[in-house]
């Protein structure tokens, strides 16, 4: 008798970091969730802002998707290797993938400073000083929601960094999937936000 | 485990991982923010009653340090003692014993999760230190009044000047001591979904376990939409971006909403756990299995769902569409079912049973009593639109909370704790100063809100400083007559907690020694040693049944631990 085939798989086969990851992943969600139906009930209620939104850069944003993208399948790779216990790997794609997050928050920067350029800071007082007041607040929501963003690329580039010197010393292959898992999320969210402030005008 | 080693002071109530010991510093920070929430409304409530100058104990009071006081004492009960008593030092001094395992799923988190709330009380209480005074707008922090004179109304601020404010201080100490609750509530599921002993399923939980974590999740589901809304707010008041300025487009209601989607889940985060371990002691001291446990967990959770779409009961006159406001009347009304079903089946659960009237359980039944029939009762007045139109910002809306928070809160809170206490000191509490405790609050809480009902009827007003400067506005002799009532019994309450701070600490060294199990109950943190040593369990138990196996016909003695076959 194989007794193996008769257990049935329980909550509490899942391990608990990755648990642990999905339940923070769900509060993340509800507070970007937040800030977006902000964003809409705002965006629905005046036209003003579609213009607003006109000036802002597609195409780098569009290459921003492209890097964060291609930085998750890095991070798939990475989980590939940490399953083999394969730490040359590992390191080499998680180096690729805190590569993508450098150039994502350089062209980020990059964005910002011709913003600011353009007379559209955080604050929005010098547009509402000339006369655009509801204008304004448009760039709150846009300096809030990507910059929220942008820490969330920093501390996930972090903990991708501490994870994968644990791997080279040959210890916690599964914080690599644990840590991708929140990688994944950033890059989500970031696929949300990216129609929502940019292509929608 | 048994090799337990002795650590020092600082080991012990600082850097330890054990989660008895987490347990053990969230209870004092949380008695210690207790007593600034009980002094804050001792100052204001004398005022109210004998006039604001020569308070006994603090001096004159400015009508800006009345509106400190009373948004303080609002924030410091619900945040920094209901928050921490019920969903911490139960949650981290509980669930691992309750489901048999040695320690949280992860012990770092939770000893990080204590000191980020550590942090956020020496965040709120340092607001009162700032040059412009503590923030004075409300507990609920609404704009426009929470980022009046910073921010986009004055162009003559710095982002340095608007952040050393009490607003600034409150909004970032609000935000801190979420943090802290999510980590402690991720930590939480965690432990119970993948840490539970060997045949413990989840039908075999202890109803305390269920409801913490229930309330956890929706904690965790409905606290995001304000942490959104707190950046908005900081920003405001930082840098002066017009999130909740009307000038620029902002809207004000918008705050009250992101608030009060978090704000009404939020009295049933405190709720839960309190009525799991009230309902935990009922069924100790009837001796009877728990009447329809599983009807319980269900009305529970159906309620939690429901609590997430009653919000705009709160905004009945900020100027919501009537329209909306029936059906969130309907709502609400529809959310009392639930908790009628609750409460019927605990009077299922002490009805014709063998009931053992120990201090824990005058506890219990006081809860019970006060909540359902004072706060549930009113709550359905308040409920309906057409009556909070004309009762809302009264007394009678501020004697309807109390009665629902201070039960919750207040007597569930110390029946966890007369309870569980021999567990956790390993002695027993002295019943005569238990008895003088239970009946000086219990008497004393109600003296203090009944009149205020009153009051509220009459038409006073909540935010109101000082009543003497319009005569013509309840000065009757009768409405300062109640008005004092209510302050004198609120004094006599305050006292009688002394009596419980001296019981706590003698009976901590000169308490009668405890049993593993001195209430003869089933579940399986009275199978082990009091207190637990480090590491709870040795050996792990083996969990056979579930744990209301009260007066079992089959068994001799009238309990039956689960760990029993």
């Amino acid at each position: 008798m194989n007794t193996k085939q008769l257990k049935k798989p329980t909550i509490k086969d899942i391990p608990q970091g990755r648990l642990g990851m999905w339940l923070l992943i769900a509060g993340e969600f509800v507070i970007f969730g937040g800030l977006m139906v902000s964003y809409l009930l705002y965006r629905i209620r005046y036209e003003e802002w579609a213009e607003m939104a006109s000036h802002t850069n597609v195409i780098l944003g569009a290459t921003n998707t492209f890097v964060l993208l291609t930085s998750s399948y890095f991070v798939v790779k990475a989980h590939q290797a940490a399953q083999h216990k394969d730490s040359k790997k590992i390191t080499m794609y998680i180096s690729l993938t805190i590569l993508c997050a450098l150039i994502f928050l350089v062209v980020k920067i990059t964005e910002y400073s011709q913003k600011l350029h353009h007379g559209f800071t955080f604050s929005g007082k010098e547009l509402a000083a000339s006369g655009k007041a509801i204008e304004s607040s448009y760039w709150g929501f846009y300096f809030l929601m990507t910059g929220l963003h942008a820490t969330h690329v920093v501390v996930g580039a972090i903990v991708l960094f501490i994870v994968m010197q644990g791997t080279r010393k040959g210890k916690n292959f599964h914080r690599i999937e644990i840590a991708g898992l929140y990688w994944h999320m950033v890059d989500l969210i970031w696929i949300f936000l990216f129609p929502l402030l940019y292509i929608a005008h | 485990m048994g090799t337990h080693k002795k650590h020092g002071f600082w080991h012990r109530y600082f850097f330890s991982l054990d989660h008895k010991d987490i347990g053990f510093q969230y209870l004092l920070t949380a008695m210690f923010m207790a007593a600034f929430g009980g002094f804050f409304v001792y100052v204001f409530r004398y005022n109210l009653a004998f006039g604001p100058s020569d308070i006994p104990l603090y001096g004159d009071l400015a009508a800006k340090q009345y509106n400190q006081l009373v948004t303080n004492h609002g924030a410091i009960m619900i945040f920094w003692v209901g928050m921490p008593i019920l969903l911490a030092v139960i949650g981290n001094y509980l669930i691992p014993i309750m489901i048999g395992t040695d320690d949280m799923a992860f012990p770092t988190l939770n000893k990080i999760s204590y000191w980020i709330f550590l942090l956020s009380c020496i965040v709120l209480l340092s607001g009162f230190l700032m040059p412009t005074g503590a923030f004075g707008g409300g507990w609920t922090m609404y704009p426009p009044l929470s980022v009046s004179d910073f921010g986009y109304n004055n162009p003559n601020t710095t982002f340095w000047s608007n952040f050393f404010t009490g607003n600034t201080f409150f909004l970032l100490a609000v935000a801190l001591e979420f943090i802290s609750m999510l980590m402690g509530g991720i930590n939480f599921v965690v432990t119970t979904l993948n840490k539970r002993a060997k045949g413990m399923s989840l039908m075999r939980l202890p109803l305390v376990v269920w409801m913490v974590n229930i309330a956890n999740l929706l904690f965790m589901f409905s606290v995001g939409p304000l942490i959104a809304g707190a950046f908005m707010l900081l920003m405001d008041i930082l840098v002066g971006t017009g999130f909740f300025d009307a000038y620029r487009g902002g809207d004000p209601i918008l705050w009250q909403h992101l608030f009060w989607f978090f704000g009404h889940p939020e009295v049933y985060v405190l709720l839960l756990p309190s009525i799991g371990a009230v309902g935990e002691i009922i069924s100790t001291f009837s001796r009877k299995p728990l009447f329809g446990y599983k009807m319980v967990i269900l009305m529970v959770i159906i309620a939690a769902i429901l609590s997430l779409v009653v919000w705009a009961h709160h905004q009945f006159v900020s100027g919501i569409d009537p329209g909306a406001a029936n059906i969130f009347s309907l709502l609400t009304i529809i959310i009392s079912i639930p908790f009628a079903g609750m409460v019927l089946s605990y009077l299922g659960t002490l009805w014709k049973g063998n009931i053992r009237l120990e201090i824990p359980m005058l506890w219990a039944l006081g809860m019970l009593a006060t909540f359902t029939f004072f706060g549930g009762f009113t709550g359905l007045h308040l409920g309906s639109n057409v009556f909070d139109i004309y009762a809302h910002d009264t007394y009678f809306v501020i004697a309807h909370f109390h009665y629902t928070l201070f039960p919750t809160v207040f007597l569930g809170g110390f029946a966890a704790f007369y309870y569980w206490y021999p567990k956790f000191s390993g002695r027993m509490m002295n019943k005569t100063l238990g008895l003088i405790h239970f009946w000086g609050t219990f008497i004393f809480f109600n003296t203090i809100f009944i009149p205020l009902f009153w009051l509220g009827l009459q038409g006073q007003h909540r935010r109101i400083y000082n009543y003497s400067a319009w005569n013509d506005l309840l000065m009757q002799p009768e409405h300062i007559m109640a008005r004092q009532i209510a302050t004198v019994s609120l004094i006599f309450l305050l006292l009688f907690q002394f009596v419980f701070l001296f019981n706590f600490f003698y009976s901590l060294k000169k308490g009668k020694k405890a049993s593993k199990n001195p209430w003869e109950a089933n579940t399986l943190e009275w199978q082990t040693d009091s207190p637990p040593p480090h590491g709870n369990f040795d050996p792990y138990p083996v969990v056979q049944r579930w744990p209301y196996d009260y007066n079992h016909p089959e068994k001799e003695l009238d309990y039956c631990p689960q760990t029993e076959s």
